[in-house]
């Protein structure tokens, strides 16, 4: 009886050790020698695998960062200037300067300002209604109000405002990670730079169509009058099919444009109210 | 001796309200509204300008390459402005703008009502008349019909059908054109057939318009080599591979074209578009739209101008109902909403219908029971649940490989849902996308 005991536990430790030793063979063989870097690169960066960075998630973005040789076009939105600060210690490198940035959504088309032409009682969904028609109101350039943007938000900065319609975009959470710039498809959200007191100028609007159709369509529209390339000192303003575009790199925030434009399709945010006349209604909306 | 498809289908509601009305025609409006676009393929370019004096029939967009067709003034007049408007599909599109003036006709246009039977041009010369009167398939997919006459070298033609189905709910203009243009449409029916040189033509019509097939049946008989085919009521029997199928009992292949079994179908109103520019010279300038609905005051068939806006044709239908709270254009089942009544009737218009408040509105939308009524309605054999889902969570890839370009976006599934989910408007969005997929990997 002992004896087959005796016979079992030599067997099975004869079979482990010959397992063993084929074991550190293979492994020796087949070794994947990684730098270790990755591991502590990757633990530093946030771990919200948003894909803003523009890689499939923080280990793909580390990996990339380690065998860079430089930091240029290398960057986490999400952890901004302090996660790459700390990933350039590790790395023994110079961080680069990288501007923060910020969302915004470039349509003011709330109901009172655009008026619905139809309603549309489809699908939920931005991408289907775009396919499907020019949306409800007259402008087929503007938001299409189903909320695609607020549903692939990873860090809960946006949400549907039910009396404007729109997506509002809250400035402290967004992390500029361009995940909504990506679901939108008019393709009206855009990522500025993200300046002191989030204050932001910028066009609200994407029509690129003639000044009398935008107009009609929305009463907020930019018309591409011009007048706002003109009156800018900074060159900040260009006009493309019909539409202006304020150049966030450019733009110092003088406030020279807005009081021109003769639709109100410039809005200013965050800045303190000027004494002459109220802040445009418009701004308490979006803000 | 009725024949159908044997896989999936419904039977909705027929509601053929407008089938016992005759053809009237639509006085020529003020002004029409011509869109360079209105088929599948490139955009034709304007070959007027501002201020042109045009006539009736006259070239005013030629097509631009192959696939493409041209499109001609329906109306005398005075070209207004070239611009951007909405058309059908909601977003704005080029088009030609027309002052009416009149009602003069190009001199090459023979006008006169009586039917021309003896063919006289040879197969090249009718495929290129049909090239130049810009004729297009009028079942609705408006694609350019010199393309589906000629027949690619490596492929055989053996049999051409005829689609005389028109299965979609409410619709009648294809139904008063066999009653009230048999004899002109068999003369086209025998153009297509010599353009594509067989020797057999099915045209098959289901079995709610026996007056319909006996009419067809009757002048048949005066024509060589064309049957008539009573089909059972069952949507979609319309779509070409069902169509066949019921027909003919040829499966076409997954992706593939009639063509790929020897058929061509082609619908009756391109067989009357076909004689009309064939024997009378006569470019596609006009067609009959079913207007109709429960509470239209004067629900009919009208023969009109291409490019007449839309609440033209409402108006003289007796105006829209005030219970009205959607428009389609389109048959109920795979016509697309209209967000403004103010949009040109184009060469693919077969029907304006008039839904009141209460019928169009949309029931919530509840989970999926897996119930699989979807993937029995289905008459190309797909699971519509399936797909449908995996569109709507982005997973592309698996829904191609789930054949979502199979589907013709008939709306069965939709339809037949308990739970009334969403299910086509996923699936045309997924479909869209895996197109597109395919030509970039292609282009790469």
């Amino acid at each position: 009886m002992s004896s087959t005991v005796l016979l079992t536990i030599a067997m099975l430790s004869a079979l482990g050790l010959l397992a063993a030793v084929i074991l550190y063979f293979v492994a020796q063989k087949f070794k994947v020698i990684e730098d270790p870097r990755i591991d502590t690169v990757t633990e530093a960066l946030p771990g919200a695998n948003c894909g803003g960075c523009g890689y499939t998630g923080c280990r793909a973005f580390a990996e990339a960062l380690v065998k860079s040789t430089s930091f240029e076009g290398l960057n986490c939105p999400v952890g901004g200037a302090e996660t790459m600060a700390k990933i350039a210690i590790i790395l023994d490198r110079q961080p680069l300067a990288v501007e923060p940035k910020v969302a915004v959504v470039r349509c003011n088309g709330t109901p009172d300002n655009a008026t619905r032409t139809s309603y549309y009682d489809g699908a939920v969904s931005c991408r289907v209604a775009h396919a499907l028609y020019g949306g409800q109101t007259g402008c087929q350039y503007g938001c299409l109000g189903c909320g695609d943007c607020v549903e692939s938000c990873k860090f809960d900065a946006m949400y549907m405002d039910p009396v404007t319609e729109l997506p509002v975009i809250l400035d402290d959470k967004c992390v500029a990670c361009g995940a909504c710039v990506k679901a939108c498809p008019r393709n009206i959200i855009e990522l500025r730079k993200r300046n002191k007191k989030d204050r932001k100028i910028f066009i609200s609007c994407m029509n690129k169509d003639k000044g009398g159709p935008a107009r009609k369509a929305c009463k907020v529209a930019c018309i591409g009058c011009g007048k706002c390339v003109k009156v800018c000192p900074y060159e900040a303003i260009t006009m493309e099919n019909n539409l202006a575009f304020i150049d966030s790199t450019k733009c110092k925030l003088c406030r020279k444009c807005a009081p021109e434009c003769p639709t109100g399709a410039i809005l200013e945010i965050g800045f303190p109210v000027k004494e002459a006349k109220p802040a445009e209604p418009a701004d308490a909306a979006v803000s | 001796m009725f024949k159908t498809f044997p896989k999936g289908g419904i039977h909705p509601p027929e509601n053929k309200l407008t089938a016992d009305k005759p053809t009237a025609i639509l006085p020529v409006p003020a002004q029409v509204t011509v869109p360079v676009s209105q088929h599948i393929g490139a955009p034709a370019t304007p070959v007027v300008e501002k201020g042109a004096v045009v006539r009736a029939g006259q070239l005013i967009a030629q097509a631009k390459g192959f696939v493409s067709a041209n499109i001609h003034s329906p109306v005398s007049g005075k070209v207004s402005k070239i611009d951007t408007v909405v058309d059908t599909t909601g977003y704005k599109q080029t088009a030609i703008v027309i002052d009416v003036e009149g009602d003069e006709w190009v001199e090459t246009v023979d006008r006169s009502a009586g039917l021309v039977k003896d063919i006289t041009l040879s197969r090249e010369q009718i495929i290129e008349r049909c090239q130049q009167c810009g004729l297009v398939g009028l079942g609705g997919a408006t694609f350019p019909t010199h393309i589906k006459l000629t027949v690619p070298a490596g492929k055989k033609c053996d049999m051409v059908i005829i689609n005389g189905v028109e299965c979609e709910p409410y619709l009648t203009s294809d139904h008063r054109l066999m009653l009230e243009k048999g004899a002109e449409v068999l003369t086209g029916v025998s153009i297509i057939k010599k353009a594509l040189g067989v020797e057999s033509v099915i045209i098959g019509i289901e079995a709610n318009k026996p007056d319909a097939i006996s009419n067809l049946t009757e002048l048949a008989k005066g024509f060589e080599g064309i049957t008539v085919q009573p089909l059972k009521v069952k949507y979609p029997q319309g779509g070409e591979k069902q169509l066949i199928k019921a027909c003919t009992g040829r499966e076409v292949p997954s992706g593939g074209l009639p063509l790929d079994v020897g058929v061509v179908v082609q619908n009756v109103g391109t067989a009357f578009a076909v004689y009309e520019a064939v024997q009378k010279n006569k470019p596609l300038v006009e067609r009959v739209v079913t207007v109709t609905g429960k509470s239209v005051k004067n629900p009919g068939n009208f023969q009109v101008r291409i490019g007449t806006p839309v609440s033209a044709l409402i108006e003289a239908a007796g105006g829209m109902p005030d219970d009205t709270g959607k428009v389609v254009n389109g048959g109920p089942m795979m016509g697309k909403a209209l967000a403004i009544t103010d949009v040109p009737v184009t060469k693919g218009t077969s029907g304006i219908i008039l839904f009141p408040a209460e019928e169009s509105k949309r029931a919530e939308v509840l989970p999926c029971i897996r119930c699989g009524k979807c993937s029995s309605a289905c008459a190309m054999g797909l699971e519509p649940w399936l797909i449908s889902a995996l569109s709507q969570k982005g997973m592309f890839e698996k829904a191609e490989q789930e054949r979502i370009t199979d589907c013709m976006e008939c709306g069965a599934c939709a339809y037949i849902c308990p739970a009334k989910r969403p299910l086509l408007d996923y699936i045309r969005l997924g479909k869209a996308t895996v197109i597109r997929m395919a030509r970039e990997r292609i282009t790469k």
